[in-house]
Parts: structure tokens; C-alpha cells; sequence
């Protein structure tokens, strides 16, 4: 079985890793579990994949008319 | 007798290139800034009152930017005060009941209500639509949502998080830690049932 106190430790470290927040050495030591782990790494890869949908399908682009009305309010040459 | 001197309109001309070119400059994130702002708000006429609102401050004061510094979330910071200032209440934050499982708990949730073995990524894809998260997040707390939005949404640091919000870097990190749960957690009763 690979789920060990390493794992405790990578689950942790999931949300920081996945937003570069992690200083070098504790990034590294979650690369090399990775890299052995494929239970940590299946769930990294989900969240990975999961925050991606959210962002894709949450972005909603300007209307064109919007940026017309912004561009009326600087000042006047 | 008042010294003309050259230097006035030398000042002026300077003052008027620095003011165009912090303008354009703004104008260029607009569309950046807008994709927060429509997730930080509950409709699009809101987003759009919020921009207009935004940039007419922004050029206002245009001298107390520090050029070189990070202009989206100069702009953001104004957004998201104003935003409180539009008389947003400010919310109770939700009773914090301690996190029981750890991160890994909605894959392990979707996981075991899978009957069929499938790839990871279109396990989440195929059985959310887009209703179901754009409602999913519009359900997070405001506070704990400002924060996922900033960082999930509009791919800020922490450390612009904090600024934005002018809140501690501590505090970033556990609304988004327990705001990603409450989203995550709408998820799965979206995908699985609850």
C-alpha cells in the first residue's frame, strides 16, 4: 500500500504546491513523492484539472461596449 | 515680480504623457479586471457598474500609483473596496466547523461513487456543466469567494491577495483553504448528490 505519513504530508501540501506558494525544498520533496505516488499524484492531477474547468467556464469576457464606456472616461486631451 | 521660467509647461507636458500612458495602461487589464469583477458580483450589470466606477477613480487618481508597481492589483484594490463601499454587507463568517477530511476528499468522493472506471479529468468535466460551478462559487460566503476568485480567477499570489483585500497573508491562505472546501463541497452534492 503507498499511502503513508508522506502522503499526509503531499495532501497538505496540495493547495500551495498547485499555487506556487511552496518555498523550493518543500516543492521538491513533493515532486520526488509524486513522482512514486500514484495515489497523490491521480489527486493532484484531479485538482489540477478541476481548477482549470472552474477557471474556464468562470471567465466571462468583456462586452465590447463596456470597454467603449471606460475608454470615455479618461481625461481630455 | 513673478520668474517665468520654462520649467511650468515642461512639468505640465510630462505630467500630461505620464497620465495618457497610465491610461492606456489600465485600459489594456480592463478586460483582465473584468473577469474578477464579474465573479466577485452577482450579475454582469453590476460587473459593468463596478468597471465604470473603477476606472473613473483610477484616472482620477492617477499620481498616487507607484509606476512599476502591480497595476492589475492597484486596480482590483480600488474594485474591491468600492465594492464594499456599494454597500455590501458585511457577512457573518459561517461557523467554522474543524475540516474533518483532508483535500483529498472530493476525488475520494467521486471515486467511490463511480461505478465505471474512467479517467480522472473527465470524471469532473463530464459531470459538471457550467451552471453548476458558476452557482457552485456564486454560493461561497463573499469573504471566503473574494479570495478563491483572486487567486483562482484573476491567478494572484497570496501576497497580492493580502494587499488587494488589505487583510494578512495568514488570513488569504485559510479563507482560501476553507473557501475552496465550501466550493468543493457544493461540487460534490452537485456531482454525486448530496
Amino acid at each position: 500500500m503507498e499511502f503513508d505519513e508522506l502522503c499526509d504530508k503531499c495532501e497538505e501540501w496540495m493547495q500551495p504546491y498547485l499555487d506556487r506558494e511552496l518555498d523550493e525544498s518543500e516543492r521538491a520533496e513533493a515532486e520526488k513523492h509524486l513522482e512514486g505516488c500514484g495515489y497523490c499524484r491521480k489527486r493532484y492531477r484531479f485538482e489540477e484539472s478541476l481548477r482549470s474547468f472552474v477557471r474556464q467556464v468562470c471567465s466571462e469576457e468583456m462586452p465590447p461596449e463596456l470597454k467603449q464606456k471606460l475608454a470615455a472616461l479618461r481625461t481630455p486631451l | 515680480m513673478s520668474e517665468v521660467t520654462p520649467t511650468e509647461p515642461r512639468r505640465l507636458a510630462t505630467d500630461a504623457r505620464d497620465r495618457v500612458r497610465f491610461e492606456e495602461e489600465a485600459l489594456e487589464l480592463a478586460d483582465q479586471v473584468y473577469r474578477v469583477a464579474r465573479r466577485l458580483v452577482g450579475s454582469r450589470e453590476e460587473a459593468e457598474d463596478l468597471m465604470q466606477e473603477t476606472y473613473a477613480r483610477a484616472f482620477r487618481s492617477w499620481r498616487s500609483y507607484t509606476p512599476g508597481t502591480n497595476l492589475r492589483a492597484w486596480l482590483l484594490r480600488i474594485l474591491t473596496n468600492l465594492n464594499i463601499d456599494r454597500g455590501r454587507r458585511k457577512q457573518r463568517s459561517p461557523d467554522l466547523q474543524p475540516l474533518e477530511e483532508g483535500d483529498y476528499f472530493l476525488y475520494n468522493r467521486l471515486e467511490e461513487s463511480s461505478r465505471e472506471p474512467r479517467s480522472d479529468q473527465d470524471a469532473v468535466v463530464d459531470r459538471l456543466s457550467q451552471d453548476d460551478v458558476v452557482s457552485a462559487l456564486s454560493s461561497v460566503p463573499h469573504d471566503f469567494r473574494d479570495v478563491i476568485v483572486l487567486v483562482d480567477i484573476g491567478d494572484f499570489t497570496y501576497h497580492d491577495a493580502a494587499q488587494i483585500l488589505d487583510i494578512p497573508i495568514g488570513t488569504v491562505m485559510s479563507r482560501l483553504h476553507r473557501g475552496r472546501r465550501i466550493l468543493k463541497t457544493a461540487l460534490a452534492d452537485q456531482a454525486v448528490g448530496g
